[in-house]
Protein backbone atom coordinates (compact mmCIF):
# COMPACT_ATOMS: atom_id res chain seq x y z
CA UNK A 1 0.00 0.00 0.00
CA UNK A 2 2.71 2.41 1.04
CA UNK A 3 4.86 2.06 -2.10
CA UNK A 4 1.75 2.42 -4.26
CA UNK A 5 0.79 5.62 -2.51
CA UNK A 6 4.24 7.12 -2.82
CA UNK A 7 4.38 6.22 -6.48
CA UNK A 8 1.05 8.00 -6.98
CA UNK A 9 2.47 11.00 -5.21
CA UNK A 10 5.57 10.86 -7.38
CA UNK A 11 3.42 10.63 -10.44
CA UNK A 12 1.34 13.67 -9.46
CA UNK A 13 4.48 15.62 -8.77
CA UNK A 14 5.94 14.75 -12.18
CA UNK A 15 2.66 15.64 -13.86
CA UNK A 16 2.59 18.94 -12.03
CA UNK A 17 6.18 19.81 -12.96
CA UNK A 18 5.49 18.88 -16.57
CA UNK A 19 2.43 21.15 -16.55
CA UNK A 20 4.50 24.04 -15.25
CA UNK A 21 7.16 23.46 -17.90
CA UNK A 22 4.49 23.48 -20.60
CA UNK A 23 3.23 26.82 -19.28
CA UNK A 24 6.70 28.32 -19.12
CA UNK A 25 7.56 27.04 -22.60
CA UNK A 26 4.29 28.40 -23.99
CA UNK A 27 5.04 31.84 -22.60
CA UNK A 28 8.62 31.64 -23.89
CA UNK A 29 7.10 31.23 -27.35
CA UNK A 30 4.84 34.23 -26.75
CA UNK A 31 7.96 36.28 -25.95
CA UNK A 32 10.24 34.94 -28.67
CA UNK A 33 7.86 34.45 -31.60
CA UNK A 34 7.39 38.19 -32.37
CA UNK A 35 11.17 38.56 -32.62
CA UNK A 36 11.43 35.48 -34.81
CA UNK A 37 8.64 36.84 -36.99
CA UNK A 38 10.37 40.20 -37.19
CA UNK A 39 13.60 38.64 -38.46
CA UNK A 40 11.95 36.22 -40.90
CA UNK A 41 9.60 38.84 -42.36
CA UNK A 42 12.46 41.28 -42.92
CA UNK A 43 13.81 38.90 -45.59
CA UNK A 44 10.52 38.54 -47.43
CA UNK A 45 9.06 40.29 -50.43
CA UNK A 46 5.85 42.28 -49.96
CA UNK A 47 3.95 39.58 -51.87
CA UNK A 48 5.24 36.85 -49.60
CA UNK A 49 4.41 38.82 -46.46
CA UNK A 50 0.81 38.98 -47.54
CA UNK A 51 0.30 35.51 -49.00
CA UNK A 52 2.50 33.35 -46.76
CA UNK A 53 2.74 35.22 -43.48
CA UNK A 54 4.00 32.22 -41.49
CA UNK A 55 6.27 30.58 -44.03
CA UNK A 56 10.00 31.03 -44.33
CA UNK A 57 11.18 33.34 -47.11
CA UNK A 58 11.46 31.51 -50.45
CA UNK A 59 14.65 33.28 -51.48
CA UNK A 60 15.95 35.18 -48.51
CA UNK A 61 17.43 38.42 -49.81
CA UNK A 62 19.29 41.28 -48.26
CA UNK A 63 17.75 43.86 -50.61
CA UNK A 64 15.52 45.18 -47.85
CA UNK A 65 18.54 45.75 -45.64
CA UNK A 66 20.54 47.39 -48.41
CA UNK A 67 17.61 49.66 -49.18
CA UNK A 68 17.07 50.57 -45.53
CA UNK A 69 20.75 51.26 -45.05
CA UNK A 70 20.88 53.44 -48.19
CA UNK A 71 17.63 55.34 -47.79
CA UNK A 72 17.19 55.67 -44.06
CA UNK A 73 20.08 57.13 -42.12
CA UNK A 74 20.42 54.41 -39.49
CA UNK A 75 24.18 54.93 -39.34
CA UNK A 76 23.53 58.56 -38.37
CA UNK A 77 20.88 57.58 -35.81
CA UNK A 78 23.16 54.93 -34.40
CA UNK A 79 26.06 57.38 -34.03
CA UNK A 80 23.79 59.91 -32.31
CA UNK A 81 22.39 57.34 -29.90
CA UNK A 82 25.91 56.14 -29.11
CA UNK A 83 27.32 59.64 -28.54
CA UNK A 84 24.40 60.92 -26.50
CA UNK A 85 24.02 57.80 -24.36
CA UNK A 86 27.77 57.34 -23.95
CA UNK A 87 28.56 60.91 -22.93
CA UNK A 88 25.53 61.07 -20.62
CA UNK A 89 26.45 57.86 -18.81
CA UNK A 90 30.09 58.93 -18.42
CA UNK A 91 29.05 62.30 -17.01
CA UNK A 92 26.52 60.68 -14.67
CA UNK A 93 29.29 58.42 -13.36
CA UNK A 94 31.83 61.27 -13.02
CA UNK A 95 29.59 63.97 -11.54
CA UNK A 96 27.54 61.48 -9.51
CA UNK A 97 30.50 59.73 -7.91
CA UNK A 98 32.11 63.06 -7.00
CA UNK A 99 28.96 64.20 -5.22
CA UNK A 100 28.39 60.81 -3.61
CA UNK A 101 31.96 60.86 -2.29
CA UNK A 102 31.50 64.35 -0.87
CA UNK A 103 28.29 63.31 0.84
CA UNK A 104 29.58 59.98 2.11
CA UNK A 105 33.01 60.96 3.41
CA UNK A 106 32.78 64.50 4.76
CA UNK A 107 30.83 65.75 7.76
CA UNK A 108 29.23 69.15 7.39
CA UNK A 109 26.08 70.87 8.48
CA UNK A 110 23.87 70.50 5.39
CA UNK A 111 25.01 66.97 4.55
CA UNK A 112 21.81 65.03 5.25
CA UNK A 113 19.62 67.77 3.83
CA UNK A 114 21.49 67.80 0.52
CA UNK A 115 21.46 64.00 0.36
CA UNK A 116 17.68 63.92 0.86
CA UNK A 117 17.28 66.74 -1.64
CA UNK A 118 18.94 64.56 -4.29
CA UNK A 119 16.94 61.49 -3.25
CA UNK A 120 13.64 63.35 -3.67
CA UNK A 121 14.28 63.16 -7.42
CA UNK A 122 13.77 59.37 -7.26
CA UNK A 123 10.10 59.85 -6.40
CA UNK A 124 9.18 62.72 -8.70
CA UNK A 125 7.58 62.47 -12.14
CA UNK A 126 10.48 64.28 -13.80
CA UNK A 127 9.01 64.47 -17.30
CA UNK A 128 6.30 66.86 -16.12
CA UNK A 129 8.91 69.62 -16.02
CA UNK A 130 9.29 69.41 -19.79
CA UNK A 131 7.64 72.74 -20.70
CA UNK A 132 9.89 74.91 -18.47
CA UNK A 133 12.84 72.72 -19.44
CA UNK A 134 12.11 73.29 -23.12
CA UNK A 135 11.87 77.06 -22.61
CA UNK A 136 15.11 77.00 -20.62
CA UNK A 137 16.89 75.14 -23.43
CA UNK A 138 15.46 77.61 -25.91
CA UNK A 139 16.86 80.53 -23.90
CA UNK A 140 20.22 78.79 -23.70
CA UNK A 141 20.10 78.20 -27.49
CA UNK A 142 20.34 74.49 -26.92
CA UNK A 143 17.16 73.30 -28.64
CA UNK A 144 18.07 70.89 -31.44
CA UNK A 145 21.48 70.04 -30.01
CA UNK A 146 22.85 66.88 -28.43
CA UNK A 147 23.77 68.94 -25.35
CA UNK A 148 20.10 69.52 -24.51
CA UNK A 149 19.61 65.77 -24.19
CA UNK A 150 22.89 65.17 -22.40
CA UNK A 151 22.24 67.86 -19.76
CA UNK A 152 18.70 66.56 -19.20
CA UNK A 153 19.86 62.98 -18.87
CA UNK A 154 22.70 63.85 -16.49
CA UNK A 155 20.30 65.80 -14.24
CA UNK A 156 17.81 62.92 -14.33
CA UNK A 157 20.56 60.43 -13.55
CA UNK A 158 21.76 62.18 -10.39
CA UNK A 159 19.24 60.88 -7.80
CA UNK A 160 19.81 57.18 -8.50
CA UNK A 161 23.58 57.52 -8.97
CA UNK A 162 23.96 59.43 -5.70
CA UNK A 163 21.66 57.02 -3.87
CA UNK A 164 23.64 53.94 -4.93
CA UNK A 165 27.17 55.39 -4.86
CA UNK A 166 26.81 57.17 -1.51
CA UNK A 167 25.69 53.88 0.01
CA UNK A 168 28.79 52.17 -1.36
CA UNK A 169 31.25 54.89 -0.37
CA UNK A 170 29.92 54.78 3.19
CA UNK A 171 30.89 51.12 3.54
CA UNK A 172 34.58 51.78 2.84
CA UNK A 173 36.82 51.84 5.95
CA UNK A 174 38.11 55.27 7.04
CA UNK A 175 41.64 53.92 7.57
CA UNK A 176 42.16 53.81 3.81
CA UNK A 177 41.63 57.52 3.56
CA UNK A 178 43.83 58.32 6.54
CA UNK A 179 46.68 56.16 5.30
CA UNK A 180 46.54 57.85 1.89
CA UNK A 181 46.43 61.28 3.54
CA UNK A 182 49.53 60.42 5.61
CA UNK A 183 51.26 59.43 2.38
CA UNK A 184 50.63 62.96 1.19
CA UNK A 185 47.75 62.34 -1.21
CA UNK A 186 45.46 65.29 -1.92
CA UNK A 187 41.72 64.94 -1.40
CA UNK A 188 40.94 64.49 -5.07
CA UNK A 189 43.75 61.97 -5.49
CA UNK A 190 42.35 59.91 -2.58
CA UNK A 191 38.95 59.91 -4.22
CA UNK A 192 40.25 59.10 -7.67
CA UNK A 193 43.08 56.66 -6.94
CA UNK A 194 42.08 54.97 -3.71
CA UNK A 195 38.31 55.04 -3.22
CA UNK A 196 36.83 55.05 -6.73
CA UNK A 197 38.40 51.73 -7.83
CA UNK A 198 36.83 50.08 -4.78
CA UNK A 199 33.26 50.81 -5.82
CA UNK A 200 33.46 49.39 -9.35
CA UNK A 201 30.46 47.05 -8.90
CA UNK A 202 28.30 50.03 -7.95
CA UNK A 203 29.55 51.97 -10.97
CA UNK A 204 28.54 49.02 -13.18
CA UNK A 205 25.04 49.06 -11.69
CA UNK A 206 24.68 52.80 -12.30
CA UNK A 207 25.95 52.36 -15.87
CA UNK A 208 23.40 49.73 -16.87
CA UNK A 209 20.55 51.36 -14.96
CA UNK A 210 21.06 54.51 -17.04
CA UNK A 211 22.37 53.12 -20.31
CA UNK A 212 19.32 51.06 -21.26
CA UNK A 213 16.56 53.66 -20.67
CA UNK A 214 18.65 56.46 -22.22
CA UNK A 215 19.42 54.39 -25.30
CA UNK A 216 15.70 53.61 -25.65
CA UNK A 217 14.32 57.05 -24.80
CA UNK A 218 11.94 58.66 -27.26
CA UNK A 219 10.33 61.37 -25.16
CA UNK A 220 13.16 63.89 -24.77
CA UNK A 221 14.51 63.53 -28.35
CA UNK A 222 10.95 64.01 -29.61
CA UNK A 223 10.76 67.33 -27.77
CA UNK A 224 14.30 68.64 -28.27
CA UNK A 225 15.54 67.36 -31.64
CA UNK A 226 14.41 68.69 -35.02
CA UNK A 227 17.22 68.06 -37.55
CA UNK A 228 17.52 64.63 -39.11
CA UNK A 229 21.27 64.71 -38.57
CA UNK A 230 20.77 64.71 -34.77
CA UNK A 231 18.06 62.07 -34.44
CA UNK A 232 18.56 59.03 -32.23
CA UNK A 233 17.44 55.51 -33.14
CA UNK A 234 13.99 55.70 -31.45
CA UNK A 235 13.25 59.11 -32.98
CA UNK A 236 14.63 58.01 -36.36
CA UNK A 237 12.29 55.01 -36.21
CA UNK A 238 9.22 57.28 -36.07
CA UNK A 239 10.43 59.14 -39.17
CA UNK A 240 11.23 55.87 -40.94
CA UNK A 241 7.80 54.39 -40.18
CA UNK A 242 6.10 57.48 -41.53
CA UNK A 243 8.05 57.28 -44.80
CA UNK A 244 7.78 53.57 -45.62
CA UNK A 245 4.29 52.91 -44.33
CA UNK A 246 3.47 50.43 -47.08
CA UNK A 247 6.79 48.66 -47.56
CA UNK A 248 6.55 46.08 -44.87
CA UNK A 249 9.79 44.28 -45.62
CA UNK A 250 11.64 47.53 -45.06
CA UNK A 251 9.77 48.26 -41.84
CA UNK A 252 10.71 44.89 -40.37
CA UNK A 253 14.31 45.26 -41.51
CA UNK A 254 14.39 48.66 -39.77
CA UNK A 255 13.06 47.09 -36.58
CA UNK A 256 15.73 44.38 -36.74
CA UNK A 257 18.49 46.97 -37.17
CA UNK A 258 17.14 48.99 -34.25
CA UNK A 259 16.91 45.90 -32.03
CA UNK A 260 20.31 44.37 -32.74
CA UNK A 261 22.66 46.50 -30.58
CA UNK A 262 20.92 46.10 -27.23
CA UNK A 263 19.70 42.55 -27.91
CA UNK A 264 23.29 41.48 -28.58
CA UNK A 265 24.52 43.10 -25.39
CA UNK A 266 21.70 41.45 -23.45
CA UNK A 267 22.55 38.07 -24.88
CA UNK A 268 26.09 38.28 -23.50
CA UNK A 269 25.44 40.17 -20.27
CA UNK A 270 21.92 39.20 -19.25
CA UNK A 271 22.92 38.68 -15.62
CA UNK A 272 24.42 42.16 -15.32
CA UNK A 273 21.46 43.68 -17.19
CA UNK A 274 18.95 42.07 -14.87
CA UNK A 275 20.89 43.11 -11.78
CA UNK A 276 21.43 46.68 -12.96
CA UNK A 277 17.92 47.30 -14.20
CA UNK A 278 16.19 45.99 -11.11
CA UNK A 279 18.59 47.74 -8.72
CA UNK A 280 16.76 50.01 -6.33
CA UNK A 281 13.60 47.90 -6.36
CA UNK A 282 15.55 44.85 -5.19
CA UNK A 283 17.96 45.24 -2.33
CA UNK B 1 42.03 89.85 -7.38
CA UNK B 2 44.70 87.77 -5.75
CA UNK B 3 43.07 88.29 -2.36
CA UNK B 4 39.79 86.95 -3.65
CA UNK B 5 41.50 83.98 -5.30
CA UNK B 6 43.44 83.04 -2.22
CA UNK B 7 40.45 83.42 0.06
CA UNK B 8 38.45 81.22 -2.30
CA UNK B 9 41.34 78.76 -2.15
CA UNK B 10 41.27 78.87 1.63
CA UNK B 11 37.54 78.32 1.67
CA UNK B 12 37.87 75.32 -0.61
CA UNK B 13 40.72 73.87 1.43
CA UNK B 14 38.54 74.03 4.52
CA UNK B 15 35.37 72.98 2.73
CA UNK B 16 36.70 70.64 0.09
CA UNK B 17 33.37 68.79 -0.04
CA UNK B 18 31.88 71.80 -1.82
CA UNK B 19 34.05 71.12 -4.85
CA UNK B 20 32.88 67.50 -4.85
CA UNK B 21 29.18 68.25 -4.57
CA UNK B 22 28.81 71.48 -6.53
CA UNK B 23 28.77 70.16 -10.13
CA UNK B 24 26.05 67.61 -9.38
CA UNK B 25 24.02 70.10 -7.38
CA UNK B 26 24.20 72.69 -10.14
CA UNK B 27 23.08 70.38 -12.94
CA UNK B 28 20.39 68.85 -10.75
CA UNK B 29 18.93 72.18 -9.68
CA UNK B 30 19.08 73.90 -13.07
CA UNK B 31 17.87 71.06 -15.29
CA UNK B 32 15.56 69.12 -12.99
CA UNK B 33 14.40 70.90 -9.82
CA UNK B 34 13.88 74.32 -11.40
CA UNK B 35 11.84 73.03 -14.40
CA UNK B 36 9.77 70.75 -12.19
CA UNK B 37 8.89 73.52 -9.72
CA UNK B 38 8.24 76.00 -12.53
CA UNK B 39 5.84 73.56 -14.15
CA UNK B 40 3.73 73.81 -11.01
CA UNK B 41 3.13 77.56 -11.38
CA UNK B 42 3.29 78.15 -15.15
CA UNK B 43 -0.35 77.09 -15.24
CA UNK B 44 -1.36 80.21 -13.29
CA UNK B 45 -0.26 82.51 -16.13
CA UNK B 46 -1.56 83.52 -19.48
CA UNK B 47 0.68 82.44 -22.34
CA UNK B 48 1.05 83.96 -25.75
CA UNK B 49 2.93 81.27 -27.66
CA UNK B 50 6.05 80.80 -25.59
CA UNK B 51 5.93 84.23 -23.93
CA UNK B 52 4.59 84.41 -20.42
CA UNK B 53 1.82 86.99 -19.94
CA UNK B 54 -0.24 88.15 -17.01
CA UNK B 55 -1.04 86.19 -13.87
CA UNK B 56 -4.53 84.83 -14.25
CA UNK B 57 -5.12 82.80 -11.14
CA UNK B 58 -7.03 79.58 -11.60
CA UNK B 59 -8.41 80.38 -15.07
CA UNK B 60 -6.43 77.64 -16.84
CA UNK B 61 -7.44 75.10 -14.22
CA UNK B 62 -11.10 76.12 -14.50
CA UNK B 63 -10.91 75.75 -18.25
CA UNK B 64 -9.38 72.30 -17.89
CA UNK B 65 -11.82 70.98 -15.31
CA UNK B 66 -15.09 72.72 -16.18
CA UNK B 67 -15.08 73.96 -19.76
CA UNK B 68 -16.04 71.81 -22.73
CA UNK B 69 -14.32 70.30 -24.71
CA UNK B 70 -11.25 70.53 -22.47
CA UNK B 71 -12.86 68.89 -19.45
CA UNK B 72 -14.29 66.08 -21.60
CA UNK B 73 -10.83 65.28 -22.94
CA UNK B 74 -9.24 65.60 -19.50
CA UNK B 75 -11.63 63.31 -17.64
CA UNK B 76 -11.66 60.77 -20.44
CA UNK B 77 -7.84 60.69 -20.37
CA UNK B 78 -7.86 60.34 -16.58
CA UNK B 79 -10.35 57.48 -16.85
CA UNK B 80 -8.11 55.73 -19.40
CA UNK B 81 -5.12 56.08 -17.08
CA UNK B 82 -7.11 54.48 -14.27
CA UNK B 83 -8.27 51.63 -16.52
CA UNK B 84 -4.74 51.18 -17.82
CA UNK B 85 -3.41 50.95 -14.26
CA UNK B 86 -6.09 48.52 -13.03
CA UNK B 87 -5.75 46.25 -16.07
CA UNK B 88 -1.95 46.28 -15.73
CA UNK B 89 -2.20 45.31 -12.07
CA UNK B 90 -4.59 42.48 -12.94
CA UNK B 91 -2.69 41.15 -15.94
CA UNK B 92 0.98 42.10 -15.83
CA UNK B 93 1.55 41.96 -12.09
CA UNK B 94 -0.53 38.85 -11.39
CA UNK B 95 1.21 37.01 -14.23
CA UNK B 96 4.54 38.28 -12.89
CA UNK B 97 3.63 36.94 -9.45
CA UNK B 98 2.57 33.58 -10.91
CA UNK B 99 5.86 33.22 -12.79
CA UNK B 100 7.81 34.20 -9.68
CA UNK B 101 5.99 31.55 -7.61
CA UNK B 102 6.69 28.90 -10.25
CA UNK B 103 10.34 29.86 -10.74
CA UNK B 104 11.01 30.07 -7.00
CA UNK B 105 10.25 26.35 -6.66
CA UNK B 106 13.64 25.50 -8.12
CA UNK B 107 12.27 24.28 -11.44
CA UNK B 108 14.88 23.18 -13.97
CA UNK B 109 15.92 25.91 -16.41
CA UNK B 110 14.57 28.66 -14.16
CA UNK B 111 17.34 31.09 -15.03
CA UNK B 112 16.84 30.53 -18.78
CA UNK B 113 13.11 31.29 -18.49
CA UNK B 114 13.95 34.32 -16.38
CA UNK B 115 16.33 35.62 -19.06
CA UNK B 116 13.76 35.10 -21.82
CA UNK B 117 10.85 36.70 -19.94
CA UNK B 118 12.93 39.74 -19.02
CA UNK B 119 14.30 40.29 -22.54
CA UNK B 120 11.59 42.69 -23.84
CA UNK B 121 12.23 44.90 -20.78
CA UNK B 122 15.58 45.96 -22.26
CA UNK B 123 14.09 47.14 -25.55
CA UNK B 124 12.64 50.45 -26.57
CA UNK B 125 8.92 51.12 -26.33
CA UNK B 126 8.87 52.59 -29.81
CA UNK B 127 10.43 49.53 -31.47
CA UNK B 128 8.20 47.04 -29.65
CA UNK B 129 5.14 49.26 -30.10
CA UNK B 130 5.74 49.43 -33.86
CA UNK B 131 6.42 45.69 -34.01
CA UNK B 132 3.13 44.89 -32.28
CA UNK B 133 1.14 47.35 -34.36
CA UNK B 134 2.40 45.54 -37.46
CA UNK B 135 1.45 42.18 -35.93
CA UNK B 136 -2.02 43.45 -35.00
CA UNK B 137 -2.62 45.21 -38.33
CA UNK B 138 -6.05 44.10 -39.65
CA UNK B 139 -5.08 43.50 -43.29
CA UNK B 140 -1.43 42.50 -43.10
CA UNK B 141 -0.75 41.46 -39.55
CA UNK B 142 -0.24 37.83 -38.56
CA UNK B 143 -2.38 37.95 -35.42
CA UNK B 144 -5.74 37.77 -37.18
CA UNK B 145 -4.30 35.29 -39.68
CA UNK B 146 -3.19 33.13 -36.76
CA UNK B 147 -6.73 33.24 -35.37
CA UNK B 148 -8.05 32.15 -38.77
CA UNK B 149 -5.60 29.22 -38.90
CA UNK B 150 -6.89 27.86 -35.61
CA UNK B 151 -10.49 28.33 -36.71
CA UNK B 152 -11.23 31.45 -34.69
CA UNK B 153 -11.55 33.86 -37.60
CA UNK B 154 -14.82 35.07 -36.05
CA UNK B 155 -12.76 36.75 -33.32
CA UNK B 156 -10.58 38.66 -35.76
CA UNK B 157 -10.95 42.42 -35.65
CA UNK B 158 -8.88 45.58 -36.03
CA UNK B 159 -7.62 45.33 -32.45
CA UNK B 160 -6.02 48.76 -32.35
CA UNK B 161 -8.73 50.42 -34.46
CA UNK B 162 -11.71 49.22 -32.47
CA UNK B 163 -12.64 51.56 -29.62
CA UNK B 164 -13.59 48.65 -27.38
CA UNK B 165 -10.36 46.67 -27.80
CA UNK B 166 -7.71 49.35 -28.36
CA UNK B 167 -6.84 50.08 -24.73
CA UNK B 168 -6.96 46.42 -23.59
CA UNK B 169 -4.74 45.49 -26.55
CA UNK B 170 -2.23 48.17 -25.58
CA UNK B 171 -2.36 47.00 -21.96
CA UNK B 172 -1.44 43.49 -23.10
CA UNK B 173 1.44 44.69 -25.27
CA UNK B 174 2.61 46.86 -22.37
CA UNK B 175 2.38 43.89 -19.98
CA UNK B 176 4.29 41.70 -22.45
CA UNK B 177 7.00 44.39 -22.50
CA UNK B 178 7.42 44.91 -18.73
CA UNK B 179 6.31 41.67 -17.02
CA UNK B 180 9.91 40.65 -16.33
CA UNK B 181 10.26 43.43 -13.80
CA UNK B 182 7.48 42.50 -11.33
CA UNK B 183 8.50 38.87 -11.81
CA UNK B 184 12.05 39.57 -10.63
CA UNK B 185 10.96 41.81 -7.76
CA UNK B 186 8.55 39.12 -6.52
CA UNK B 187 11.17 36.43 -7.04
CA UNK B 188 13.64 38.34 -4.87
CA UNK B 189 10.90 38.87 -2.29
CA UNK B 190 10.08 35.16 -2.22
CA UNK B 191 13.72 34.18 -1.89
CA UNK B 192 14.03 36.46 1.14
CA UNK B 193 11.32 34.57 3.05
CA UNK B 194 13.05 32.15 5.45
CA UNK B 195 12.35 28.53 4.47
CA UNK B 196 11.78 27.59 8.14
CA UNK B 197 8.60 29.65 8.18
CA UNK B 198 7.08 27.59 5.41
CA UNK B 199 8.26 24.34 7.00
CA UNK B 200 6.85 25.26 10.38
CA UNK B 201 3.49 26.15 8.85
CA UNK B 202 3.46 22.93 6.83
CA UNK B 203 4.14 20.91 9.99
CA UNK B 204 1.17 22.68 11.56
CA UNK B 205 -0.90 21.27 8.72
CA UNK B 206 -1.16 24.30 6.46
CA UNK B 207 -1.05 23.51 2.77
CA UNK B 208 -1.28 25.07 -0.64
CA UNK B 209 -3.60 28.04 -0.67
CA UNK B 210 -3.58 28.57 3.10
CA UNK B 211 0.20 28.62 3.13
CA UNK B 212 0.20 31.21 0.39
CA UNK B 213 -2.53 33.34 1.93
CA UNK B 214 -1.23 33.31 5.51
CA UNK B 215 2.54 33.15 5.13
CA UNK B 216 3.73 34.03 1.64
CA UNK B 217 1.40 36.94 0.88
CA UNK B 218 1.94 38.93 4.10
CA UNK B 219 5.70 38.49 3.89
CA UNK B 220 5.65 39.51 0.24
CA UNK B 221 3.92 42.81 1.04
CA UNK B 222 7.10 44.94 0.70
CA UNK B 223 7.55 43.67 -2.88
CA UNK B 224 3.84 44.15 -3.59
CA UNK B 225 4.12 47.76 -2.36
CA UNK B 226 7.10 48.50 -4.62
CA UNK B 227 5.52 46.91 -7.69
CA UNK B 228 2.16 48.63 -7.15
CA UNK B 229 3.64 52.09 -6.66
CA UNK B 230 6.07 51.78 -9.58
CA UNK B 231 3.27 50.48 -11.82
CA UNK B 232 1.12 53.42 -10.80
CA UNK B 233 3.85 55.97 -11.52
CA UNK B 234 4.70 54.26 -14.82
CA UNK B 235 1.09 54.04 -16.00
CA UNK B 236 0.24 57.63 -15.08
CA UNK B 237 3.36 58.81 -16.93
CA UNK B 238 2.53 56.66 -19.96
CA UNK B 239 3.08 58.34 -23.29
CA UNK B 240 5.41 56.46 -25.63
CA UNK B 241 3.41 53.25 -25.96
CA UNK B 242 0.28 55.19 -26.93
CA UNK B 243 2.28 57.49 -29.21
CA UNK B 244 3.86 54.50 -30.97
CA UNK B 245 0.69 52.46 -31.43
CA UNK B 246 -2.11 55.02 -31.67
CA UNK B 247 -0.46 58.38 -32.38
CA UNK B 248 -0.40 61.48 -30.20
CA UNK B 249 -4.21 61.85 -30.20
CA UNK B 250 -4.71 58.43 -28.63
CA UNK B 251 -6.88 57.01 -31.40
CA UNK B 252 -9.27 55.60 -32.44
CA UNK B 253 -11.25 58.71 -31.59
CA UNK B 254 -9.45 59.31 -28.25
CA UNK B 255 -10.22 55.78 -27.03
CA UNK B 256 -6.62 55.43 -25.79
CA UNK B 257 -5.95 59.07 -24.99
CA UNK B 258 -4.17 59.29 -21.62
CA UNK B 259 -2.95 62.27 -19.59
CA UNK B 260 0.53 61.92 -21.10
CA UNK B 261 -0.70 62.27 -24.70
CA UNK B 262 -3.19 65.02 -23.77
CA UNK B 263 -0.40 66.95 -22.04
CA UNK B 264 1.95 66.51 -25.00
CA UNK B 265 -0.63 67.68 -27.55
CA UNK B 266 -1.69 70.64 -25.46
CA UNK B 267 1.76 71.87 -24.50
CA UNK B 268 3.53 71.22 -27.79
CA UNK B 269 0.70 71.35 -30.30
CA UNK B 270 -0.17 68.64 -32.76
CA UNK B 271 -2.86 67.77 -35.25
CA UNK B 272 -6.07 66.75 -33.54
CA UNK B 273 -7.11 67.70 -30.05
CA UNK B 274 -7.10 71.41 -29.38
CA UNK B 275 -5.57 73.31 -32.23
CA UNK B 276 -2.08 74.63 -31.73
CA UNK B 277 -0.01 75.00 -28.65
CA UNK B 278 -1.34 76.20 -25.28
CA UNK B 279 1.42 76.34 -22.70
CA UNK B 280 -0.84 77.70 -19.94
CA UNK B 281 -3.35 74.87 -20.27
CA UNK B 282 -0.57 72.33 -20.81
CA UNK B 283 1.14 73.44 -17.60
CA UNK B 284 -2.17 73.19 -15.77
CA UNK B 285 -2.41 69.55 -16.94
CA UNK B 286 1.18 68.95 -15.80
CA UNK B 287 0.43 70.45 -12.37
CA UNK B 288 -2.69 68.31 -11.93
CA UNK B 289 -0.77 65.19 -13.03
CA UNK B 290 2.03 66.07 -10.62
CA UNK B 291 -0.39 66.37 -7.71
CA UNK B 292 -2.19 63.12 -8.61
CA UNK B 293 1.00 61.10 -9.06
CA UNK B 294 2.79 62.53 -6.04
CA UNK B 295 -0.17 62.40 -3.66
CA UNK B 296 -1.28 58.89 -4.57
CA UNK B 297 2.19 57.38 -4.63
CA UNK B 298 2.98 59.01 -1.27
CA UNK B 299 -0.31 58.07 0.44
CA UNK B 300 -0.32 54.67 -1.25
CA UNK B 301 3.16 53.88 0.01
CA UNK B 302 2.23 54.89 3.55
CA UNK B 303 -0.98 52.88 3.50
CA UNK B 304 0.67 49.77 2.11
CA UNK B 305 3.69 50.06 4.41
CA UNK B 306 1.33 50.00 7.38
CA UNK B 307 0.09 46.60 6.20
CA UNK B 308 3.54 45.09 5.87
CA UNK B 309 4.68 42.77 8.63
CA UNK B 310 7.95 41.96 10.27
CA UNK B 311 9.33 38.55 10.89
Amino acid sequence: MVPAQSSIRNWTRTACTTGLHVMLLAYSIVVLYPFFLMIVTSFKSTREIFFSPFGLPAQPGFETYLKVWKNASFNVYFANSAIITGVSVLLILAVGSLAAYGLARYNFRMNTAIYLFFLAGLMLPIRLGIVPLFLLMKNLNLVDTRSALILTYVANGMPFAIFVLTGFFRTLPGELEEAARLDGCGEFMIFHRVMLPLIRPALATVTIFNFVPLWNDLFFPLIFIRSDALKTIPLGMTLFFGQYETEWGLLFAGLVIATIPLATLYLFMSRQFIKGLTAGAIK
Amino acid sequence: MRVIASSAGNFLRKHVYVAFILPALLIYVVFLVYPLLSSLYYGFFQWDGITRGAFMGLANFKKLLAESPYNVRFFSALKHNIHFFLMTMAVQNLVGLAFALILSRGIRGASVYQTIFFMPYTMSVIVLGFLWSLILNPTWGVFNKLLATVGLSGLARPWLGDMATALPAITLVNAWHWVGFPMLVFLAGLEAIPAELHEAARLDGAGGWKLFRRITMPLLMPSITIVTILTFIGNFNAFEIIFAMEGSSGGPYYATDVLGTLFYRTAFGEAGGFSGQDIGLGSAIAAVMFVIIFAISYLGTRFMRSREMQY
